[in-house]
């Protein structure tokens, strides 16, 4: 066993045993929280008659059942059922006799109740171990004390606590009433990795049954007495802001209560990183029923104007305070694109400089220089935005799917001028997240809305309202240049990465540290159209860029794609490059790429099929693709993917290939179809009618996914999976048509 | 303001509403059958998909006054237990991911299963190509689709 201290997540076990002494008779349904898939079982699981709260994490009741409360928002990554699965097997109970709860907005408990960066498993791992683990010790405490034996005799086995040498045993539910008296360890005993008994099996979705029989889970199904329903008009344009709106006509329309503009962000207000906001100033329609305010919404007569250049200033996630220009103008796709391909031939800055870059194109046999792009997405979570909102004079109550709820709450806070105390947010399951809900500015929205309606409101967006409202994934642009020698060995490589309004530039990733000469520059233009964090966010583009670009070198060089890049590799952990550190471990890099390899039978070629591969490391997690392509009638057929990925222990193995089958398949739609154009600062796409979205006949046929085994702390699962996937299609696509692909969408 | 007597999930639900509303909305404001959802409005997406009688539709397009006597089903009524073989063999692959759309693609599902009781996998592209899924559960789906089909064979 493994000793460590209890210092991580602490605040959890602490503030609870307190409030558990004399065990807490908690407040609890049965059915609103019951494992659902073990439905069959409820009938022969009793409830118990008390629960006793270990610490936040867990409560036990008299009869064994242990109640597991989930951190982290769920938003299909997994974690309601993983996280607790942790949890559970340093416990050491049987996971049919555990019930999972979703944990409410608790910043006093909980640490990090963000999705976001793949972290929520890495970032929690010692935390739950820890959570599971001191409650196994004040268990086996309580036993030792009841039983007047050593703790050090007892051991535990699903559930229960046994003493040999007496030859008794006891359940955790007869003794959790004593356990939660014991005051929590200093130092617990944590599992061998070998001894997992619950991670590393496959356990099927906690909110399985409830999604299958369309229960109320995600935000917009918020339905409470009394409450209203509020929608939104947003200027149409970016560039724009409001002049004038004239209600009269709407209200009078059936259902509707009252229509009135709303400043959601004061034009001095302090902006976090995550308080984006496209339209500072929108339209709030309320009314009964949402077919109601939706047709008001249609009639409603509201006049824009274009805004001038403004300042906002704002906290970054790191760093010092700036302050952003946002300037005025109705920007167009076209335009950008003609930015976008002067900056090619522009200076830039330098973020990175290995070796003599210059001398070695000079010297160079052969230079291979090609330039990517890619448009706007749209993050198109399937669950449109929406949030309740019941504002009170001196409280708030509010509920709706949220990445980041904490910051979401700081700047309610601010917002309303209310004290985070008086707010109240419970975090309901997201209908997809991919980083869109990190950037809340309709909770905002909708607190406004009911404190200036003075009762219980739910706003929802209109899909358009939704695709149309910025946040994007900014539009980027990539040069890469590589210089040969005479025996094709890669001597020099030059990235030029810029994007609307950011670079995607990772300066110190691979092939960083990989070629002795080695130059990153970057460059940006502004826009006022609003961007954000989308699943990998500049990893998404900056893989296929340069797994497309390596695949076209290592032509040129004469060298088999997955051989060429295992060179480089090597080359990166036997002559590293000193000179600047680099942010991968080369030989994990190169462990997917030879399980891809082995995995996909590179090599072995079959008629017809095209093969692309590529590979990328963010999220602290390394990921390889192999795409099987078949091109048919003018299109793409893709038969298989293969994946090989390095994210260290994998805790719930079913569920993680899912998340990585959904990676490949969202990045292979968005890698062929994704984009959002504009007009005049109008974004062209609206629904999906016009936006296109991978469907089921697109999809792989077969997708393998493999995980690396190995005992290191679990990294990140939901962004990695991702970003390979563009170039592996792309480099297929190139395989089948004979066609480079350097824009993307990759179809048009 | 209209009146009309529904039949949904085999009981009469009586609702006053404006004949123009899509069943989309009545059922998930008025009767708070919030299993289908609402993804796009505009016929492209499949969240929003009932049966009405045996075939599947998209209720964000099918205006309540329209409906007359036919049966509606939503996924609350799709099985009494959650045990429709669609629903067993969700569970069983653990297609979903964020679960958002997954009402709609089980509606889809059990329509075509009704009607194609051992389909193709070319015939289960075509019936579910009009569900969108944002998360990638695809394979799954397909996955899924086919064991349901393959279950309803051997009983
Ligand atoms: S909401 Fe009806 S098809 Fe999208
Ligand atoms: S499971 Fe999330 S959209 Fe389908």
């Amino acid at each position: 066993m493994v000793s460590v201290k209890t210092n991580i997540g602490r605040r959890a076990f602490i503030k609870n045993t307190s409030l558990a002494s004399g065990g807490l008779m908690l407040g609890f349904s049965w059915l609103n929280s019951c494992k659902s898939n073990e439905a069959e079982k409820m009938e022969v699981r009793e409830m118990p008659k008390e629960w006793f709260e270990i610490n936040g994490y867990l409560k036990i009741g008299d009869n064994g059942l242990v109640t597991i409360i989930s951190p982290n928002p769920e938003g299909g990554q997994n974690v309601k059922t993983s996280m607790p699965m942790i949890v559970a097997e340093e416990l050491g109970v049987d996971w049919n006799n555990v019930i999972v709860e979703q944990a409410p907005l608790n910043t006093a408990l909980y640490n990090r109740q963000f999705i976001g960066g793949s972290q929520a498993i890495r970032t929690s791992w010692e935390g739950l171990r820890m959570a599971g683990a001191s409650a196994r010790y004040m268990l086996v405490a309580a036993a030792a004390q009841v039983w007047e034996v050593p703790a050090a005799e007892i051991t535990t086995s699903a559930g229960m606590l046994h003493h040999e040498a007496s030859n008794k045993s006891v359940s955790y539910g007869n003794l959790a009433s004593a356990a939660a008296q014991v005051s929590v360890p200093e130092e617990v005993e944590l599992k061998e990795i070998g001894d997992f008994d619950i991670i590393g099996t496959s356990k099927k979705n906690v909110d399985g049954t409830d999604i299958v029989t369309g229960k109320p889970l995600f935000g917009i199904d918020t339905y409470k007495d009394g409450m209203l329903t509020a929608m939104i008009v947003h200027p149409p344009a970016f560039g724009l802001k409001l002049k004038s709106v004239d209600g009269e006509a709407v209200k009078s329309m059936p259902g509707i209560q009252d229509v009135f503009p709303i400043k959601v962000l004061e034009d001095d207000f302090t902006r976090q990183h995550f308080d984006t906001c496209a339209f500072l100033e929108v339209v709030a329609i309320v009314g009964g029923s949402t077919w109601e305010v939706m047709q008001a919404k249609k009639a409603l007569s509201v006049q824009w104007e274009p805004f001038e250049t403004y300042t906002e200033e704002r906290q970054p996630y790191r760093g010092p305070q700036q302050t952003l220009t946002i300037p005025a103008g109705l920007e167009s796709t076209d335009v950008h694109r003609k930015k976008m391909a002067e900056m090619v031939s522009k200076k830039a800055e330098v973020v990175r400089k290995d070796g003599n870059p210059e001398a070695a194109f000079k010297n160079a046999v052969k230079v291979i220089e090609q330039t990517y792009t890619a448009p706007f997405l749209a993050h198109n979570c399937m669950e449109p935005m929406n949030f309740f909102a019941d504002v009170k004079e001196d409280s708030a109550q509010l509920s709706g799917p949220l990445q980041k709820a904490e910051l979401t709450e700081q700047t309610l806070a601010a917002r309303l001028g209310m004290p985070v105390e008086r707010i109240d947010i419970q975090m309901t399951r997201l209908g997809g997240g991919y980083g869109r809900r990190s950037y809340a500015n309709w909770a905002l929205e909708a607190a406004l809305i009911s404190q200036k309606m003075q009762a219980p409101i739910k706003l929802v967006y209109s899909r358009e309202d939704d695709m149309t409202g910025g946040i994007y994934r900014p539009a980027y642009q990539v040069t890469y240049k590589a210089a040969l020698d005479v025996e094709n060995n890669l001597t020099a490589i030059h990235v030029n990465a810029g994007g609307i309004p950011e670079s995607p530039l990772y300066a110190d990733r691979f092939p960083a540290g990989a070629v002795d000469n080695y130059l990153a520059q970057r460059w940006e233009i502004n826009t006022n159209i609003t961007i954000g964090s989308f699943r990998a966010p500049r990893s998404n583009f900056m893989a296929s860029a340069e797994q497309s670009f390596l695949d076209e070198v290592a032509e040129a060089a004469g060298k088999d794609p997955i051989d060429f890049r295992l060179e480089l590799l090597d080359h990166a952990s036997k002559n590293p490059v000193v000179s600047n550190p680099i942010d991968y471990d080369a030989q994990r890099y190169a462990g997917v790429l030879k399980l891809v390899k082995e995995k996909s039978k590179w090599g072995e070629t079959t008629n017809g099929i095209s093969r692309g591969v590529s590979a990328y490391f963010c999220h602290n997690s390394y990921a390889a693709q192999v795409v099987d392509m078949r091109w048919e009638n003018d299109k793409p057929i893709i038969d298989k993917v293969t994946c090989a990925i390095d994210c260290g222990i994998v805790v719930n193995p079913d569920a993680a290939s899912n998340l990585c089958e959904g990676g490949i398949v969202d990045g292979i739609g968005n890698a062929l179809y994704g984009e959002q154009t504009f007009k005049d600062g109008v974004p062209q796409k609206s629904n999906f009618d016009t936006y296109r979205m991978i469907r089921m006949g697109e999809a792989p046929k077969q997708i393998d996914v493999h995980f690396v085994e190995n005992n290191i702390d679990p990294t990140g699962l939901g962004e990695p999976t991702f970003p390979p996937v563009f170039a592996a299609v792309a480099n297929a696509l190139y395989k089948a048509t004979g066609k480079r692909y350097y824009d993307q969408p990759y179809l048009t | 303001m209209a009146l009309f007597n529904l039949n949904i999930n085999g009981k009469t639900q009586e609702i006053d509403v404006d004949p123009n509303t899509p069943m989309l909305w009545v059922l998930r404001d008025h009767l708070k059958l919030v299993g289908t959802k609402y993804g796009c409005g505009i016929a492209q997406c499949g969240a929003c998909t009932v049966h009405l009688g045996n075939n599947a539709v998209r209720s964000c397009q099918l205006p309540v006054s329209s409906i007359g006597e036919e049966k509606v089903t939503t996924i609350e009524g799709l099985s009494e237990n959650g045990d429709h073989p669609v629903q067993k063999a969700w569970l069983e692959v653990d297609v979903p991911q964020c679960g958002y759309c997954q009402a709609g693609q089980i509606m889809t599902a059990a329509a075509l299963l009704e009607k194609n009781p051992n389909p193709s996998d070319s015939e289960i592209e075509t019936a579910m190509n009009g569900n969108i899924c944002r998360c990638g559960t695809y394979i799954r789906i397909k996955k899924a689709v086919k064991m349901a089909a393959g279950a309803a064979a051997n009983s």
